[in-house]
């Protein structure tokens, strides 16, 4: 798998800065776990923000945060986290198989794409919607579009993240498959086609609403919830 | 209550010492649970980490809390700070802004810790990567101090003040596709900088 279509890097360093909800640090985060290249872009983000905590004017902190700190530490059991030697762990690969879901989305939805459950909201078009644990007017959903399927071409009430697990679609910025994001601003319009003989299982932040484009998308509107 | 700038070492000390420096008291923390190397990283560290909250909205008592809860973290999960990751600086700031995400925002970190584990190795640290940290540590100090004012401001308002690009642009009255430029330059240079150095 490689991955060609990538985060923008106004959004990594969005998700670096911590400025985003769980809808989209979710997204954000399932993409990142497919994706060396923005793990390592994500590194040098958040290096960012090291040297801004290195150079901020530091506040006074109280006379004995030190020992309370140090009576917390040694009064409870606190279970230090160690890295067990390399050849004992095994890095934790990312990507095991085609039909796996990345760990951000599996406490939502399961471990393997073959167990998640749909709802039908179209013809060829099924949907999940994600419950958030956290207050946020932001949606996460998973769509499955059969092969041959188009989507209405609709533009967007703000920024929207769509990431594949499955299959591929094409649209006017290219082709996607697993892994590949499209993070789109309110101003992209597209019109989304399944490519190739497989359904194309995506996972998508929105801020807001999208907004159909043309009467027969916007009476589809109500009913796919896109 | 004592003026933590007198506690402190130096505001703006060069950055490839200090690189080193947190590195070696990191370890020192990870290996033999050495209070006195904890202490030192507190004493940089929760000053600067407070201020960040206060910056964020967050009250006093609510700072200091995120202080000790952060400082904590730290001393936690030490053993998986690792140096060919790039600096304690930045590894601090990032569990900073998890329980800012947490206690400040009342949204939710779990997805960055989903992805932590990955790419980290647990090999002792080399004298490469020592000579590394400093190298690049210098390098984004660097980029970051030779930022233009418009850029420096937009980082310094989404990383410490944790405002979200459409309030920044409030702020500024300036356009959302503005603020996203000056972001994606910034980065742009941050990421010259440290290609150098691979």
């Amino acid at each position: 798998m490689t991955v060609v279509h990538h985060l923008d890097d106004s959004t990594l360093m969005r998700f670096a800065s911590g400025n985003v909800d769980e809808a989209f640090s979710v997204a954000i985060a399932a993409h990142l776990e497919l994706c060396g290249q923005c793990r390592a872009a994500l590194r040098a983000a958040e290096s960012c923000g090291g040297r801004l905590l290195e150079l901020t004017d530091v506040a006074d902190i109280e006379d004995d945060a030190f020992d309370r700190l140090r009576d917390h530490i040694e009064g409870s059991e606190i279970n230090l986290v160690q890295l067990k030697p390399s050849d004992a762990r095994p890095a934790r690969h990312a990507d095991a198989s085609e039909t796996s879901i990345p760990k951000p989305l599996q406490c939502y939805v399961g471990l393997s794409l073959d167990d998640v459950t749909w709802t039908t909201v179209a013809p060829g078009v099924l949907k999940r919607d994600i419950t958030l644990s956290t207050k946020t007017t932001n949606k996460l959903y998973m769509l499955h579009i059969a092969a041959g399927k188009q989507m209405p071409e609709h533009g967007h009430g703000g920024s929207e993240l769509t990431l594949v697990l499955s299959g591929a679609y094409k649209d006017h910025h290219g082709r996607f498959a697993r892994g590949d994001i499209a993070d789109l601003d309110e101003h992209d319009e597209h019109q989304p086609r399944v490519d190739g003989d497989q359904p194309c299982i995506c996972l998508i932040a929105a801020e807001g609403h999208t907004k159909p484009k043309g009467l027969v998308a916007r009476l589809l509107r109500p009913i796919v919830g896109i | 209550m004592v003026s933590a700038r007198q506690q402190a070492t130096p505001s703006c000390p060069k950055s490839a010492d200090l690189a080193k420096h947190h590195a070696e008291l990191m370890v020192k923390v990870a290996q033999h649970q050495d209070w006195v190397a904890f202490q030192e990283l507190f004493l940089f560290f929760g000053p600067r980490v407070k201020a960040m909250m206060l910056k964020a909205g967050a009250d006093n008592a609510l700072a200091e809390d995120v202080v000790q809860e952060t400082m904590t973290k730290v001393w936690r999960k030490a053993g998986l700070y690792v140096a060919n990751r790039g600096s304690v600086s930045a590894w601090v700031y990032t569990v900073a802004r998890n329980t800012r995400i947490d206690r400040v925002r009342r949204a939710s970190s779990q997805a960055y810790d989903d992805i932590d584990d990955l790419d980290l190795e647990s090999d002792e640290p080399t004298g490469e990567d020592q000579a590394h940290l400093s190298q690049q540590a210098t390098s984004i100090a660097a980029a970051v101090q030779e930022l233009p004012k418009e850029q420096r401001e937009v980082i310094e308002l989404a990383f410490m003040h944790d405002l979200p690009q459409s309030e920044i642009a409030e702020k500024l009255s300036l356009p959302l596709g503005t603020v996203k430029s000056r972001l994606r330059l910034a980065y742009g240079k941050l990421k010259v900088r440290l290609e150098d150095y691979k």
